[in-house]
């Protein structure tokens, strides 16, 4: 028999180690369109960590909207892009060093927390969804929608900001812009763009028999 | 030992090849159909020297496929030219695992059904930028570029209005969403009523998310030859193709899923006969009625694509972010308020 | 389950964006000439909201929304400030913008949701709303440091205020997540509890390390001050009277709720780091802006060791430095306020008037706006009997009734050095010749006039008489 617990953790150290490569491959590959599509990857092993965890509306959504949109635009731009590797490449040598740090104080600090982790077990108590008999979505919607609503609402007002930053940094009334309007040209009249005129039926002349044909 | 290993491993994957082997024969099959069906239109015969009525053409250009050399165009990037067929195939198949044939016909029935389609049908979008990129071609990576602004665009849409169905039903279960159509109204239970109008923009939106006609852009044969598979031949080009009509398909069983009353019967409530089994599905509901849904859906597929000339892509752009977006949020409140307010009540009969 | 009284806790809040969304649509409906009423009407929309805070202020705190908002004499004092500031930059900037071709209603609507990021940071009783109001203040300020978007100083500033602010950002919510690791809870109130009951761990001072090095960011204090001197440089001058005055009132709001209500039971800790930062934010503030010739850029540098002097209040961790602290955060404002109204007045089209030698001989050509100048430059060096003084006193007091005398020290020799760049540009107004074929008029606009003269004559009035503030701010942190 397998032990179920043992196998979540398989799964679990498989799929950080997925993960955790697919980062370094991100800002290693020489190729940037293989450097998104491994970040792809890292949101999707990061989407199946969090599976693991119960937390499934997180992680289809993670997929849904990381994966499905903002990636693909983000592929999109990186295609038109026209990166001269050798430039990069210097920088990433050049700032390697102070990355390297970084990166192992993050990791002191993580090993700081399981730590904290193993010697609090209690303090994240037990999966809240199981506690109140849902299933994750609809606990995270009850809490979204009652707990969590000012913060909810306020995120909103944040996406509500973005568009309008978006408009005002791109949107230019140029006055040589071709623009046509959809709804005029929906809205047309056949009577205003073609005209059927009646006709009394006519007959070519007939040839005249002085004529000879031509030899 | 052994009967858990038959239960866990042997089990699922022939009830995978359950669904997998007739779809690709329903592919083969809705490829015939489609050409005979707009030969008709245009007033042809259509294929009809391959076998009886030209049954057997589907299957002689699989073959014909199957054994064309797969050429590699130069300094394409060989690893994503490969890859691409692939990311682009699996997604149409594996959406159907959650795909609810009859009350218990289901391969998962998992809780979040609806969100893993949504998260499935987004991710078809790789393999059609990948492959225009890695094919080195211009035509190829217009295609894609004008397939990937289009899918995003008409995922919002198609999210919405899948937020319609969620609320209505409850649920994001397919089954439950099934059952939540269930009443004594027969066809008039069903969700196409009270969401008529994020109906109509959901299947459009699936016709622009499998870029058919009138939206296909990215493959404009008349401006861009053949899109993001102008460069692929052979097997590599039939895995589209699959994957293509494969999605056609899913999106016209969804759509019967949603809005359609899944497998239940038009006739629920209505007759209350106690017959056998053979005759009974007719009122009590059953896969074949699914079945039915779904071909008149997917015939919507092939009449469109006789009937209307190609959107310009700015066109395309403005319909899914001016029109149909708009539609969709304004449907998700109506949705709220007749949920709220009891005008709709999930599975009231049954 | 929130009710109505949680909606008339945040009454202002909730007007604010009603009004906000009302003023978008109505730009979109309204020809471009006439713009001149959504200014107005911005300005209306402000008063209202000052009014809104005054009127509805409780006699105790009150939380909203299961304590996510918290409104206490603290939120009650820097929201009239923070509406004040922001409706001042309307009456300073529309001639400016005008000329820019940057009269857009974006201008005013952006302006107004930084300014509600702004409330609700300053209103946070949750880490989640401390992180969101941030956002909705800072998204607001990127967009607005780009408006000027053909101007290549203005996009690169933007780009460097983004990329840095994001990056604060990341830290800010590292820090959290790992305070949040360490406690399991978010509310700043049970995180308080928390840390005075299971004290502190690793974790826990790591996390306050990175929420610290995010509020530095936010307030522009050494060495995190990076990109302070571009954005003030590159950004359209009425977007920088902003990010002078309404978001350093709000980045200190934003101090006292992450480091007091939450994290007050490590004050110890976080003592020793601000005192730190303090003394390297008067040094690289006061020494760097000797060497300046733009004046924006002075400002800038000015900035960080005022922020630097902000610390020194925060550093006492008590009532009377967070009500010192808080007293020097207002001055702040109204100084910045002052001193970019007059370069905002006397920039015209084409001319940006922030070079140090473009004030050469202002006193010639107009010598009311000479003297405001002196009087904001006066109030930023803290010479008595400005407010500014007054501010600096109290700063410097708390630091030493924290214990810390050599802090003190630093802060006045510090004050001594930065008075020679500040009275350098008193000197250039009144004792240099004009540069020859520059006119320099200010803008004739009346309402902005007065509002400017009264603005730098508060500087003085405030100076002669500062108990009542002083009283309202150690009131709001007496309880």
């Amino acid at each position: 028999m397998i032990d179920t617990n043992l196998l979540q953790l398989i799964c679990f150290y498989g799929f950080a180690a997925v993960t955790v490569g697919a980062a370094l491959a991100v800002i290693s590959l020489k190729n940037s369109v293989h450097a998104v599509l491994s970040l792809v990857l890292a949101f999707f092993s990061t989407a199946c960590i969090w599976l693991l965890a119960e937390a499934e509306f997180l992680a289809i959504a993670l997929i849904v909207v990381y994966v499905g949109a903002v990636m693909v635009l983000f592929l999109f731009v990186v295609m038109m892009l026209d990166i001269k590797m050798e430039q990069v490449r210097e920088g990433f040598i050049r700032y390697l060093p102070v990355g390297i740090i970084v990166a192992l104080v993050m990791l002191a600090e993580m090993l700081a927390l399981i730590g904290v982790r193993a010697m609090h077990a209690h303090v994240m108590g037990a999966n809240p969804a199981t506690v109140a008999g849902l299933s994750n979505t609809a606990w995270l919607g009850e809490a979204l929608y009652s707990q969590y609503l000012l913060p909810f609402e306020v995120a909103a007002l944040i996406l509500t900001v973005g568009v309008v930053v978006a408009v005002a940094l791109t949107l230019r009334h140029r006055g040589d812009k071709k623009h046509e309007s959809a709804s005029e040209q929906v809205r047309v009249n056949p009577r205003d763009r073609i005209r059927v005129v009646k006709m009394a039926p006519s007959r070519p002349d007939e040839p005249t028999s002085s004529e000879e044909p031509l030899q | 030992m052994g009967e858990q290993l038959l239960n866990e491993l042997v089990l699922p994957v022939v009830y995978i090849l359950c669904i997998a082997v007739p779809l690709i024969l329903a592919v083969a099959m809705f490829v015939y159909w489609e050409r005979k069906v707009i030969g008709w239109m245009h007033v042809r015969m259509g294929p009809n020297k391959v076998g009886p009525w030209g049954l057997l053409q589907a299957f002689a250009d699989v073959v014909k496929l199957l054994i064309k050399e797969v050429i590699l165009p130069s300094s394409a990037n060989r690893f994503l030219y490969y890859l691409a067929p692939l990311l682009a195939l699996v997604p149409a198949f594996a959406a159907w695992a959650v795909v609810p044939f009859d009350d218990r016909m289901v391969l998962a029935n998992v809780n979040a059904g609806l969100l893993y389609l949504l998260a499935m049908t987004s991710l078809g979008v790789y393999g059609i930028i990948l492959a225009g990129w890695a094919s080195n071609s211009r035509y190829a990576l217009l295609g894609a570029m004008r397939s990937a602004a289009q899918v995003i665009s008409y995922e919002l849409a198609m999210g919405l209005s899948l937020v319609c169905v969620l609320v209505l039903a409850g649920s994001l279960n397919l089954t439950d969403i099934v059952h939540a159509q269930a009443g004594g109204k027969g066809l008039f239970d069903w969700f196409w009523l009270p969401l008529l109008p994020v109906f109509i923009v959901y299947f459009i939106s699936g016709v622009a998310e499998t870029n058919r006609a009138p939206f296909d852009v990215a493959e404009g044969e008349s401006e861009i030859v053949a899109g993001f598979h102008v460069e692929y031949s052979g097997s590599a080009f039939a895995i589209f193709f699959l994957a293509e009509y494969a999605n056609m398909i899913l999106v016209s069983f969804l759509a019967s899923i949603f809005f359609l009353g899944g497998w239940l019967s038009p006739l629920q409530g209505w007759i209350h006969a106690d017959a056998p089994n053979w005759v009974n599905w007719i009122w009590t509901g059953s896969i074949i009625w699914l079945l039915i849904k779904a071909f008149l859906m997917s015939f919507l597929f092939l009449w469109f694509r006789a009937t209307f000339p190609r959107y310009r892509y700015d066109q395309i752009m403005r319909l899914g972010w001016k029109v149909f977006i708009p539609i969709t949020i304004v449907w998700v409140l109506v949705a709220g308020c007749m949920k709220y307010f009891g005008l709709v009540l999930a599975g009231t009969g049954a | 389950m929130p009710n109505l009284n949680d909606i008339m806790i945040m009454l202002p809040e909730f007007y604010l964006v009603a009004a906000a969304c009302l003023l978008l649509l109505l730009d979109a409906w309204m020809k471009p000439e006439q713009r001149n009423i959504l200014h107005w009407v911005s300005i209306l929309v402000l008063v209202v909201g000052i009014y809104l805070v005054v009127a509805g202020q409780p006699q105790v705190t009150v939380t909203a929304f299961g304590g996510m908002f918290v409104r206490d004499a603290t939120a009650e004092i820097l929201k009239v400030f923070i509406l004040l500031c922001t409706a001042l930059i309307f009456v300073f900037s529309r001639p400016y913008m005008q000329d820019r071709k940057l009269f857009q209603g974006e201008f005013y609507t952006l302006m107004i949701f930084a300014t509600i990021g702004a409330m609700l940071l300053v209103s946070a009783g949750n880490l989640v709303m401390v992180y969101l109001g941030l956002e909705l203040m800072t998204l607001c300020s990127y967009g607005l440091v780009a408006l000027n978007r053909d101007s290549q100083l203005s996009s690169e500033a933007a780009i460097k205020y983004f990329v840095l602010g994001a990056l604060s950002s990341g830290m800010l919510l590292y820090g959290m997540s790992m305070v949040y690791g360490a406690t399991g809870t978010l509310a700043l109130v049970q995180l308080h509890g928390a840390v005075a009951q299971a004290g502190m761990s690793n974790l826990m001072v790591f996390g306050l390390i990175f929420m610290i090095v995010g509020i530095s960011f936010k307030l522009g204090v050494a060495p995190f001050h990076m990109w302070i001197p571009d954005v003030y440089q590159g950004a359209p001058t009425s977007v920088t009277i902003f990010v002078g005055s309404t978001s350093k009132l709000a980045a200190f709001g934003m101090a006292y709720r992450l480091l007091e209500s939450g994290m007050g039971g490590m004050a110890h800790q976080w003592q020793m780091m601000l005192a730190v930062l303090a003394v390297v934010s008067l040094a690289i503030g006061n020494l760097v802006a000797i060497v300046q010739t733009n004046l924006k850029r002075l400002l800038a540098y000015s900035t960080i060791s005022h922020m630097g002097y902000l610390l020194l209040g925060l550093v006492n961790a008590g009532p009377e430095g967070y009500a010192s602290a808080m007293f020097y955060a207002i001055s702040y404002a109204l100084m910045s306020t002052a001193a970019f109204g007059v370069i905002l007045a006397l920039a015209r089209a084409g001319f940006e008037c922030e070079e140090i030698d473009d004030f050469k001989g202002l006193n010639q050509r107009s010598p009311w706006m000479a003297f405001l100048m002196m009087l904001a430059m006066f109030s930023l060096a803290g010479v008595p009997p400005m407010f500014g003084f007054f501010a600096k006193l109290l700063v410097l007091q708390a630091a030493i009734h924290a214990g810390m005398m050599w802090l003190a020290l630093v802060g006045a020799v510090f004050a001594i050095i930065g008075l020679y760049y500040y009275l350098r540009v008193v000197k250039v107004m009144y004792f240099d010749k004009p540069a020859e074929g520059l006119e320099i008029r200010p803008q004739a606009d009346g309402f902005l006039r007065t509002m400017l003269s009264l603005n730098a004559l508060v500087l003085l009035a405030l100076g002669l008489y500062w108990g009542p503030l002083l009283g309202w701010c150690r009131a709001a942190f007496a309880g």
